[in-house]
């Protein structure tokens, strides 16, 4: 969490962002403030929006401009493999991709937590229980290659997938301490692996 | 004798939860949740919670028959179909857990904090549990007539929408992530889309429900809970105006559908 949070009222309104109902803030504050409390590792700070939440709350999203503002600034929190790896193992990523463990109020602060790639996303030839919330990502190596481009965008992606749309429905997997460097190596190899099942028909 | 066959049909299902589940297709899904209609474990919960609205209990040594759960004292045919709804003598508006944590308190003298302070499945909230699958129940096949003329209900349902699309947390998840688009999934589990009637339909009349998964009863306020704790935020303290709300929202939305509750989910 480097982004700088804020409650909602005035920045919002300046930005123009269309909540529903042109609402009275203190009174959507005050409820938001009263009805949650802290429960384990979900703590009740969590309420606070960093700005882009913010700004993506509403039925409309930002401006183009606006958008391209805060995709920048995602992207620069990008932190690309530290040991210059991008892939690591396929077969843990697959395990990473399964898993949609990780910072409920039930999760430990010390858990191991997964991608929860597969509750929105295809991914290999044969697992049929897949969300659609995302594209399909079935060949997703094998359709694209591995370049030093794809690498690089795909790691950026994984890691901050705000860096692109600056509303996109996928979490920051990286930036939010989802997921561990190793995991998003393991991840890139289950993407991009020719012989992971992502990519090799069964 | 009919508690031990519906214990039977609740192994069953719980079986074909885990096993028939993994690798099915569309069409063996729709087998499935046939399947699952035939036979509803929530009786066991309705026929206690009908038990607990006549008998004396709390401090008070009341029962539950003088409840007003908007149509007057007693009446509960009916009443959950109509609910949220702006109730004069708290000046609130109210879903039919908050409501019957007023009755509660008012009538028999068992405090609020049992429940907001209380466990699912134990104790008071258990009874509350029951309480719940016997009055939804008794609204089972009604038409949804949430009444949107007073102003709070109207301030509420705002209020709703505005949590509804609300982002925040280490996921940036609101609840229109999930259920903000139709023909939507999450693994096998469809989503309705609840900004459409439609949607909201769907979701409202079939909760509360018997979860054949964990084999438990879930409330609306349980289901809510749950969402946020998915959505990776703090925890909604139980009853709390954000969850009356969501609950303004998605009822009002689902205006003019026909109650099917208790449900029965995976």
């Amino acid at each position: 969490m480097k982004t700088k949070m804020m409650w909602i009222a005035p920045l919002a309104l300046a930005a123009g962002v269309a909540f529903a109902g042109d609402g009275d803030y203190a009174d959507f504050k005050q409820m938001m403030d009263h009805s949650f409390k802290s429960k384990g590792i979900a703590e009740k700070h969590r309420l606070y929006q960093l700005d882009f939440q913010k700004e993506c709350s509403g039925t409309e999203m930002p401006g183009k401009e606006r958008m391209a503002q805060i995709e920048a600034a995602q992207l620069a929190t990008v932190k690309y493999p530290s040991d210059g790896k991008y892939m690591g193992d396929w077969q843990a990523g697959e395990k990473v991709a399964i898993s949609g463990k990780g910072l409920t109020w039930k999760d430990k602060a010390d858990a191991v937590n997964g991608g929860g790639c597969y509750n929105c996303h295809e991914l290999s030839h044969t697992e049929i229980a897949h969300g659609t919330i995302g594209p399909s990502l079935k060949d997703y190596g094998k359709l694209r290659g591995n370049s030093e481009d794809v690498l690089k965008y795909t790691w950026a992606k994984i890691y901050n997938a705000k860096a692109f749309n600056a509303c996109s429905l996928m979490p920051r997997n990286g930036d939010s301490g989802l997921l561990t460097e190793k995991q998003i190596q393991d991840v890139m190899a289950f993407l991009l692996d020719p012989e992971s099942p992502v990519n090799k028909k069964p | 004798m009919k508690k031990r066959l519906l214990s039977a049909v609740a192994a069953a299902l719980a079986l074909a939860a885990t096993g028939a589940w993994a690798d099915a297709n569309q069409d063996s899904l729709d087998e499935y949740r046939e399947m699952l209609a035939d036979g509803n474990p929530s009786e066991l919960w309705e026929m206690s919670g009908e038990e607990l609205w006549t008998t004396a209990r709390g401090p008070k040594n009341a029962s539950l028959e003088k409840c007003d759960l908007g149509m007057g004292p007693g009446v509960v045919k009916g009443a959950y179909a109509q609910m949220p709804r702006y109730f004069k003598d708290t000046g609130k508006v109210q879903d039919l857990e908050s409501r019957l944590m007023t009755c509660m308190d008012a009538l028999q003298g068992i405090a609020p904090d049992n429940f907001i302070k209380g466990k699912w499945g134990q104790d008071e909230m258990e009874k509350m549990e029951q309480i719940v699958a016997y009055v939804v129940g008794q609204s089972n096949g009604a038409k949804v007539k949430v009444n949107m003329s007073h102003p709070e209900m109207k301030r509420m349902y705002q209020l709703g929408e505005e949590a509804f699309f609300y982002r925040a947390g280490p996921m940036d998840f609101s609840c229109a992530t999930c259920h903000g688009d139709d023909g939507k999934r999450i693994r096998m589990q469809g989503l309705p889309n609840l900004t459409k009637h439609e949607g909201a339909a769907a979701g409202w009349t079939t909760w509360p429900a018997y979860r054949v998964s964990n084999g438990q009863f879930w409330t609306m306020q349980h289901r809510l809970n749950d969402c946020y704790r998915q959505q990776r935020f703090p925890e909604p303290i139980y009853g709390s105006e954000v969850t009356q709300a969501l609950s303004v929202y998605m009822a009002a939305k689902a205006n003019g559908a026909k109650m099917a509750t208790p449900g029965i989910k995976r």
